[in-house]
């Protein structure tokens, strides 16, 4: 038995340890919002952050998660209200397919609580794990840029 | 709308039921679930619902003249939905197919609801690849959603008893002005019971009064997929469902010769299934699978590949004689004769992988002989012929879903994943998941086919061309003919046995015949001593090309920029699927390491009338870094069994730090019909960047990718 704590919630799973807690999220807990791209943590698909530090959860054994703070994406909006690098993937059409981005929204709330005035260096070094087949990586950079001023402002 | 009325208007046209999606069974839910209301069907020529060398769309030999290519309903609650068998990719079709049916109901694309890609509730379709999209489906869902608001006014004409050219639709409502009466879409429909196809004469709303249509409409279920709740196949379940596995030869090339499966078997919870070559588990849990896959013994019987140090040989010598798209015209003799300036060069391309960042999957259910299967697939109606065809069993009996699917770009269009599901969910009589693992989708999927391209060329000291001799082996016929004007020409594709799987690609060909014609066409223009932009413009009549070609280079700022330390530009252009684009290309070569750093590309792109400029341009850009990989350094690597780089640690795709600025100039032509934009914009990238390496370097780069490990000094 492994004991969650996702997006402020506690779950009981009966899961082996070994376990990825990229599987136990979705198969257990279906929280699908964080997908499967490689399983070798090389595209940023199954990225969540624990303890607020983004984590490749393909790789991690849900074991060393336990009694730690995990976010997926399903927990990033509060009260109906998305965050502002929801609000600016969505605004700036940062998107095609959109597999790779809660990954990549996931991987920017932790760069933007390090950084909060990231330079384009600085978002294509943070985010240079992740792939996004369909190539929308301009906008992305600029949807990150985008939030940081949304959140100097007042935002959250 | 009822079934007796649908099968009214289907019998008036001579249209078979059977033509209709679905089972019976599931068509009467589907009718019933819609109710009353009024229904337009799209009645397109049969031509476009067949696919070449598939199976009948609805079984073999049977002739149909016209089918159902969409339908329209708007329901006693007012509500509009549109039918198409399309898939959403991440092109978006779902909003601009959504923006076309809004503008004609004077709606906001948010009030509509468009169903895709479930061959039980949409009407054939071939598949989502190609281009076709905007070209195919838009103009008859265009005049669906016009007949439906004409039907709207007559109907509203007669309720309110006044003159129709006195009303308005707008808003989900038809109004009177005079008056001021209104009646909502709701109001109208209500205790309707109508389907009729779309009148001939069904005017649409001229572009120059398009609200929605043009407009910067941003992706419609962007919420959905920013918040994780978006669904693709591979989120989905199904109660009791197992998890599948399937045996992977340990060769390309392989036959089962024995299999002790007896100790998968023991393991609680296991189904194994064998059946020819087809080695399965399914399993209460991935875990499981995984385990019972491994305690499977195999023996292969393996046969080697021919090996890439041998590859382009070897596609020569078994190229076959000219394939589709030959063209010849005039004189080669004469032509190289007259010429003051001759070359001869060969190109070469490896293949590539399309890694699709969500590999393929399914989830398969039998019940009561009918077979449900979810899955990320281009096709759901070729996926379905396949799995009626291995089963035994009406396609009446197959329902296949395509949630939408996180991009395919040609390598979803089959559905190995949705077989291996259905086998195994019939044995195991419960659903089954397959969901193909990394290594898997970058192992047994097709590749993009690797290629030789051969030219002959002349021109005279003027920059005229006058000799064009051009073989392409086993690359694809796709924009294999010049847009240059040549009076001397042959032009050849030749089929060529390929060692590893190859098929469809994003663009198909097109990229490689671009990258081919428009390197040779610098080194012509090298030889001439003439800048690339004159001598292309020189020997280029097609006047939207021209634009497409000249926008692109103005605003990169072609001729004012020189090359020097390093840094270098290069142009290209050309035309494929209705769309016309120029690129320019900015890149800086590492004096140290050789590497190569693309810095800018400027791509002019015109399609006709731009439906959503907004995400016209992301496809530009997306185009531009998935074009990148294939041009610099995506190569797939094997040995004489087997892949060696079937992951992402080992295959490199395009990554930020890879990302040149990119600007995307459209060229809107709201006087043309509105092509395709996903694959053209790819095509003049990778020639663009290779012209600018030559220009940057001296070093003519001849073998796509390009620069895997720098420019060799």
């Amino acid at each position: 038995m492994v004991e969650l704590r996702v997006n402020g919630s506690t779950h009981r799973v009966d899961v082996a340890p070994e376990r990825t807690l990229l599987s136990v999220l979705r198969d257990e807990l279906d929280l699908t919002g964080t997908k499967y791209g490689c399983g070798e943590g090389q595209c940023g698909a199954c990225t969540v952050l624990v303890n607020g530090k983004p984590a490749r959860s393909c790789l991690l054994p849900v074991a060393s998660a336990e009694g730690k703070d995990i976010a997926t994406i399903e927990g990033l909006a509060t009260d109906g209200r998305l965050h502002p690098l929801q609000e600016a993937f969505i605004e700036l059409d940062a998107m095609q397919c959109g597999y790779c981005t809660p990954g990549l929204i996931m991987a920017s709330v932790a760069l933007l609580a390090d950084n909060p005035d990231p330079s384009e260096e600085a978002i294509t070094k943070a985010l240079e794990g992740h792939i996004c087949r369909c190539g929308v990586y301009q906008r992305i950079v600029a949807a990150v840029r985008q939030a940081a001023q949304a959140m100097k402002g007042g935002a959250r | 709308m009822s079934e007796d009325s649908l099968l009214e208007v289907l019998e008036a046209h001579g249209i078979s039921p059977d033509y209709l999606p679905g089972t019976t069974v599931s068509r009467r839910e589907f009718l019933a679930a819609l109710g009353g209301g009024i229904a337009i069907l799209i009645l397109v020529p049969s031509a476009h619902g067949q696919p070449p060398g598939v199976r009948g769309p609805r079984g073999a030999g049977r002739e149909a003249p016209t089918e159902i290519g969409g339908w329209l309903h708007i329901g006693e609650d007012g509500a509009v939905t549109a039918f198409v068998g399309k898939v959403e990719l991440g092109q978006n079709a779902r909003t601009s197919l959504t923006q076309v049916v809004a503008e004609e109901l004077r709606l906001k694309p948010e009030s509509v609801a468009l169903v895709m890609g479930d061959t039980a509730l949409t009407p054939f379709d071939m598949g989502t690849f190609g281009s076709r999209t905007t070209p195919y489906t838009v103009p008859p869902l265009r005049k669906a959603a016009a007949a439906a608001r004409e039907l709207l006014l007559d109907l509203a004409a007669v309720q309110m008893a006044v003159e129709r050219s006195a009303l308005a639709v707008m808003d989900g409502k038809v109004t009177h002005a005079p008056s001021g009466r209104t009646l909502g879409f709701g109001e109208l429909t209500k205790g309707q019971d109508l389907v009729q196809p779309i009148p001939a004469d069904t005017p649409t709303i001229s572009p120059a009064d398009w609200r929605v249509v043009g407009q910067r409409v941003r992706k419609l279920d962007g919420v959905s997929v920013v918040t994780g709740q978006k669904k693709y196949a591979s989120d989905l379940k199904r109660p009791g469902m197992l998890q599948g596995k399937v045996l992977r030869p340990p060769a390309m090339k392989a036959t089962l010769t024995s299999v002790d499966t007896s100790a998968a078997e023991a393991m609680a919870g296991v189904v194994v299934h064998r059946e020819g070559d087809f080695v399965g588990v399914a399993a209460p849990s991935e875990q499981v699978a995984v385990a019972a896959l491994a305690a499977i013994k195999a023996e292969w019987d393996r046969r080697p590949l021919v090996t890439p140090d041998a590859l382009y040989d070897h596609l020569r010598r078994t190229a076959t004689g000219a394939g589709r798209d030959a063209d010849s015209v005039g004189s080669m003799e004469a032509g190289l004769a007259a010429a003051d300036v001759k070359l001869q060069q060969t190109y070469t391309l490896a293949y590539i992988a399309h890694t699709v960042l969500e590999p393929r999957s399914a989830i398969a259910e039998w019940a009561d002989g009918n077979l449900t299967v979810w899955t990320a697939t281009q096709s759901p109606f070729g996926v379905r012929s396949s799995l009626a065809g291995i089963f035994g069993i009406p396609e009446s009996r197959v329902r296949v879903i395509a949630p939408d699917t996180a991009s395919g770009f040609g390598g979803k269009t089959p559905g190995q994943a949705a077989i291996e599901a259905a086998r195994l969910a019939k044995v195991a009589g419960k659903p089954v998941r397959v969901a193909w693992t990394r290594e898997e989708e970058m192992t047994w999927p097709h590749f993009r086919p690797a290629g030789v391209i051969e030219i002959t060329s002349g021109a005279k000291r003027d920059g005229t061309l006058v000799a064009w001799e051009y073989h392409n082996y086993n690359s694809g016929p796709a924009a294999l003919r010049t847009p240059y004007a040549v009076p001397n020409r042959v032009v050849q594709y030749h089929p060529c046995d390929s060692p590893l799987a190859q098929g469809a690609y994003r663009a198909l060909a097109a990229p490689a015949n671009f990258w081919a014609r428009e390197m040779h066409m610098d080194e012509l223009a090298q030889a001439l001593r003439m800048d690339p932009l004159a001598f292309r413009l020189a020997n280029l009549s097609d006047a939207r090309l021209r634009v497409a070609l000249q926008t692109a280079a103005e605003r990169f700022g072609w001729g004012r920029l020189a090359p020097a330390n390093g840094r270098g530009y290069g142009i290209a252009c050309g035309l494929e699927k209705g769309g016309y684009v120029g690129t320019c290309a900015q890149v800086l070569v590492d004096k140290t390491n050789r590497q190569v750093r693309v810095e800018r590309i400027v791509t002019a792109f015109e399609c006709g009338a731009v439906i959503n400029p907004l995400q016209l341009e992301n496809q530009i850009e997306g185009a531009t870094v998935m074009a990148l990989g294939g041009a610099l350094f995506e190569a797939i690597k094997f040995d004489e069994y087997r892949i060696l780089n079937p992951t992402y640690s080992t295959y490199r795709v395009p990554r930020f730090s890879d990302t040149p600025r990119i600007e995307a100039v459209l060229i809107d032509r709201r006087d043309l019909p509105s092509a395709g934009g996903g694959e053209t914009p790819f095509c003049a990238v990778a020639p663009a960047v290779g012209n600018a390496i030559c220009n940057a370097t001296g070093v003519r780069l001849r073998s796509l990718p390009m620069a895997p490990d720098g420019v060799p000094a």
